[in-house]
């Protein structure tokens, strides 16, 4: 029986990427981008993406009335946030001013500082774009035929500060080193896209189709 | 430090075809941009950049249709430029399948458009492209349509403007050196890496990989973006990455 991947589809960001990427990892899927609810409930998967400003963010999630749906998906079934679907995920963040966000986790959503140094007498640039490692804090099912530190496509200029440290699954390094992933029961989030880092990225979609969380 | 440097295989396409002209004029067939795109990506680019060079504005559903078809099976950025003229050029693009669009003579039309895309679909998006020509020491000039024609406008203040009006990225074309193959305008680079806080890529006169590693050490390039090079198969991008790791450049290898 093919399963049903629902794209959660709320004005934000590029989620043609996402969808394509998942439809190429499970062919025999059905990968869908809604905002349905029914079709939310029914999925056996939940894929949560996101780009753009945080308040943004906040507003067309309220918008499309998903509030709810959210939260029964990542408490239901294997969930994936991807970038700002990372982020909301915690209480605060400091861009626009100050944004409340789900609060899922305790913590904060900060700016990286202006001012890091980097390699080539240029202060690092803001934002982080591009391809950085990616520390495993521990196995998991997701990290399977990845290696510890294999390279993902970043692009934010704004990162994750989760107070609980259990829930870190990844840290990169960019002037900090900071938490580029995090996992609790059946709930993955990345800061990175897999969707366009290419093989390693393609593996992690692979391995969150198969998830089947304990 | 981490991030590496990218580098980006530029693809000019006009009608549907990529090809690659000197300076802008004397085109050569260089391939079907799908098929282009895929060897790309199996040899490690970063990402990947098609420059619609299309004259008539007919043909511009084809540059979508290059896109859509790149984006089902290559999983990388790709950014697409030419003949973005407003937000809802932008969102085509975005929804055909690129992640980022580079917008170059509108932008100095009408510099709100670089705000209002940013604003709405946010920075990380928008690229914007300035070709420039040396005109004395240490100082540029921006050109449009192509690098046919002359704005009065110092580049150096252009990059600081875009960054402040939202650009998430600045693709900074030589136009001096753009086809001619004796490497990138490193001063030129360096002037506008240093005078803005987001990555800039470094583009026109690549003609080996020595060049490419120039561009990152002298020109202080967070990118580098070579096209023939790569077209006419005379490096491939692996090529290229393993040359970089060993004089010392951070590559995704």
């Amino acid at each position: 029986m093919s399963q049903k991947i629902a794209v959660l589809d709320y004005g934000m960001g590029n989620l043609r990427s996402v969808s394509k990427a998942l439809e190429h990892v499970a062919p025999n899927a059905e990968v869908r981008v809604t905002d349905d609810h029914e079709w939310i409930r029914r999925a056996d998967r939940v894929v949560f993406p996101g780009q753009g400003a945080a308040r943004d963010c906040m507003a067309a999630i309220g918008q499309h009335h998903l509030n709810r749906e959210v939260r029964e998906a990542m408490e239901s079934k294997p969930f994936l946030g991807i970038c700002m679907g990372l982020q909301v995920l915690m209480a605060f963040s400091e861009e626009n001013a100050g944004t409340e966000l789900l609060g899922i986790f305790p913590g904060a959503v900060k700016r990286f500082a202006a001012d890091m140094p980097g390699d080539n007498g240029l202060p690092l640039k803001i934002p982080h774009m591009g391809w950085s490692r990616v520390d495993q804090s521990a196995s998991h099912p997701l990290w399977e035929g990845i290696e510890d530190g294999a390279r993902f496509y970043f692009v934010h200029s704004y990162h994750v500060v989760p107070e609980d440290r259990s829930l870190v699954a990844a840290t990169t390094d960019y002037g900090i080193e900071f938490v580029s992933a995090i996992n609790r029961g059946n709930l993955f989030a990345v800061q990175f896209h897999p969707e366009k880092s290419a093989d390693a990225g393609l593996m992690l979609l692979k391995n969150f189709v198969n998830w089947k969380p304990e | 430090m981490g991030l590496a440097k990218r580098i980006i295989p530029c693809l000019d396409v006009n009608n549907g075809r990529v090809v690659k002209g000197v300076q802008f004029v004397d085109i050569r067939d260089a391939g079907d941009p799908v098929e282009v795109a895929r060897r790309y990506n199996e040899e490690g680019a970063d990402e990947i950049t098609f420059l619609d060079i299309t004259a008539s504005s007919d043909n511009r559903e084809t540059i979508i249709q290059v896109v859509e078809q790149v984006a089902s099976e290559v999983f990388i950025p790709l950014t697409v430029g030419g003949g973005i003229r407003t937000v809802d050029d932008v969102r085509r693009m975005l929804l055909a399948g690129a992640d980022k669009v580079a917008i170059n003579t509108a932008a100095v039309f009408n510099p709100e458009l670089v705000k209002a895309a940013s604003d709405s679909i946010g920075s990380q998006a928008i690229v914007v492209a300035i070709d420039a020509k040396s005109t004395g020491e240490g100082k540029w000039e921006i050109f449009t349509h192509g690098g046919r024609k002359s704005t009065g406008i110092d580049a150096i203040e252009w990059a600081r403007k875009m960054t402040d009006y939202g650009a998430g990225e600045i693709l900074l074309t030589s136009m001096d050196r753009d086809g001619t193959k004796i490497g990138f305008d490193n001063e030129l680079t360096h002037a506008v890496a240093q005078a803005v806080t987001i990555p800039v890529i470094a583009s026109g006169g690549v003609g080996n990989l020595q060049h490419l590693v120039d561009g990152v050490k002298k020109g202080g390039a967070d990118a580098v973006l070579a096209a023939s090079i790569f077209h006419f198969a005379e490096y491939s991008i692996g090529e290229a990455k393993r040359f970089m790791a060993e004089q010392g450049v951070e590559v995704r290898l």
